[in-house]
């Protein structure tokens, strides 16, 4: 075996305690430091699952995660996790809900104006610092999926994991969004494994896409390298080739080899 | 391939003029219609209630009656004639006084209690049933072992209003606690907010609307026990004042002391459900 690569997910699969068979089986990945994963398939394939064993939210059934050649299986801030739906604590402000986690994470030796620092800094990085002292309720869904992912940015993790982070909004907020985790992947080089059913959202964000077969005893069906430069600009990548072909390999896998178990059964 | 030929135009700045104000009389109109209903209904009522009482062989008084024979309690409620013959705010005081200590009491161990249930399994299975039970005792039936324990009258009071209220406040602590949304539990497993930081930051705050539900419940049990337990306990108190206003006949002080009671029992919701506002700003609209 050769050296492990920065997250290595190895023969993993996951059962759970209820059901006769795997929901995930025998899923192996290597991902390299700074690189953009998504993980997409039909729903009920197992994504979430997944990204939750790597989380260490849930326990692995047999194989298991190494990130930089250690063995995780709890939950940890160095991997931070964006949850679909934002799950702000909606008694803390805006700033409250990011500084816990800064307090309890890599502000734990730092001085309470440090810590505040920090967590301004990285609300100007998703742009937020106009809404600092509005709480959960009182901002729209796609500033509420900007706190989350300024709330698991601020802890600086080796992983950033994005569960479906976008799924909830509407098209337009959508796009705004991924343009700025674009940027700011760019900016930091963080490593990330995002979670989406949206095959335009995987390609455009994506140095590799990892399409899962349909559950239960899903497996990593194939592995598409997205070889477009960076930056990308939506805009300019609507024509390009490389984009469209990309796009179509996924499409291909998701409706055509591997189309939505309820619809080949109809 | 699509190009756009033309761009589009930008929308023409229309003139800003502030919109027509709604008048004074359409303004007062909402108001208006929330205040007329319960003042017409209430006259309704007093109307009803006087021409049904006013025959010679009606066994209650009419309102007018009541008026001319205890307008002095309505008017003065703090006066002291000494003994047992004072003011109904007086009564209202004594009565609020027990309600507030044992509600306090309730409240405190009910909290305590809930939690304990909420967080530990155990706890649960062993204690639930027990409660569950428990709770369907009526008030008063924990009054004379309560009697027979205490052997003074004010403590008994304050123990039948703490065990009516203790177990809504229990039960809804409990229900809090064990519905903080996974979510949360997610989030705080991933910044590793472990032990008493993970109660006090997460669970607290999330159960807290669960929390004031059960007070909210708790302090109008109170308030309806109180009033049974003193009238079998004697002394002061509201509940006192009716029972001896019966034994007494006049019966015109009852309606009046019966008007205090409600209007004291609103007053009792409206407090804990608006400290429970202050309390969870906020946590309601996630």
């Amino acid at each position: 075996m050769t050296a492990h690569a920065y997250l290595e997910i190895s023969n993993l699969s996951i059962q759970f305690p209820k059901s006769p068979v795997p929901v995930l089986r025998d899923v192996t990945l290597r991902i390299d430091k700074g690189q953009y994963v998504s993980v997409i398939g039909h729903s009920g394939c197992g994504k979430s699952t997944l990204l939750n064993v790597v989380a260490g939210l849930l326990p692995a059934t047999a194989g298991g995660v190494l990130l930089e050649g250690q063995e995780v299986n709890t939950p940890g801030p160095d991997r931070a996790v964006v949850f679909q739906n934002h799950s702000l604590l909606p008694w803390l402000t805006v700033t409250e809900n990011v500084l816990m986690a800064v307090e309890l994470t890599v502000g734990r030796k730092m001085s309470k104006a440090e810590r505040l620092a920090w967590t301004l800094e990285t609300l100007a990085l998703v742009k937020m610092t106009h809404a600092k002292d509005k709480r959960p309720g009182e901002i729209s869904g796609g500033m509420k999926q900007r706190v989350g992912i300024a709330r698991a940015l601020a802890m600086r993790p080796k992983v950033l994991l994005l569960d479906e982070p976008f799924g909830a909004l509407d098209a337009l907020t959508r796009a705004h969004l991924q343009d700025e985790v674009m940027r700011i992947h760019a900016d930091l080089g963080c490593t990330v494994i995002m979670i989406t059913h949206d095959v335009e959202e995987a390609v455009l964000l994506s140095d590799q896409i990892v399409m899962l077969t349909n559950g239960p005893n899903a497996r990593v069906g194939e592995v598409l390298e997205v070889g477009l430069p960076r930056p990308r600009s939506r805009i300019a990548l609507g024509a390009d080739p490389r984009f469209l072909a990309a796009r179509e390999a996924v499409l291909t896998f998701l409706h055509d080899r591997h189309a939505a178990p309820t619809l080949t059964a109809a | 391939m699509n190009v756009l030929v033309t761009r589009p135009e930008a929308a023409p700045i229309l003139a800003s003029a502030p919109l027509p104000q709604p008048s004074r009389v359409a303004r007062l109109r909402p108001y208006a219609a929330n205040i007329l209903p319960p003042l017409l209904l209430t006259l309704l009522f007093f109307l009803a209630w006087e021409a049904l009482c006013s025959g010679p062989g009606s066994n209650l008084p009419p309102p007018s009656q009541v008026w001319a024979e205890s307008s002095e309690l309505i008017l003065r409620p703090f006066y002291i004639r000494g003994g047992l013959d004072r003011g109904l705010g007086l009564h209202l005081f004594a009565s609020l006084e027990r309600v507030a200590l044992g509600f306090v009491l309730a409240a405190i161990a009910g909290i305590a209690l809930g939690l304990l249930i909420g967080t530990s399994d155990f706890a649960m299975k062993g204690l639930d049933p027990i409660f569950q039970v428990l709770r369907t005792v009526p008030p008063l039936a924990w009054l004379p072992l309560s009697l027979a324990a205490f052997r003074e009258a004010t403590p008994s009071a304050i123990f039948v209003i703490f065990i009516t209220a203790i177990w809504p406040i229990i039960i809804n602590t409990a229900v809090g606690v064990r519905n903080v949304p996974q979510d949360y539990r997610n989030v705080a497993a991933v910044i590793q907010l472990r032990g008493p930081a993970f109660f006090w930051r997460i669970v607290l705050p999330a159960a807290a609307p669960y929390i004031f539900t059960g007070l909210r419940i708790g302090i109008g049990l109170a308030w309806l026990a109180i009033i049974a337990a003193e009238m079998l306990i004697g002394g002061v108190g509201i509940g006192f004042f009716i029972w001896d206003a019966w034994n007494s006949s006049h019966l015109s002080d009852i309606f009046v002391a019966l008007f205090y009671v409600g209007i004291t029992g609103f007053v009792l919701d409206r407090i804990v459900s608006a400290l429970g506002q202050l309390a969870t700003r906020g946590t309601q609209s996630s």
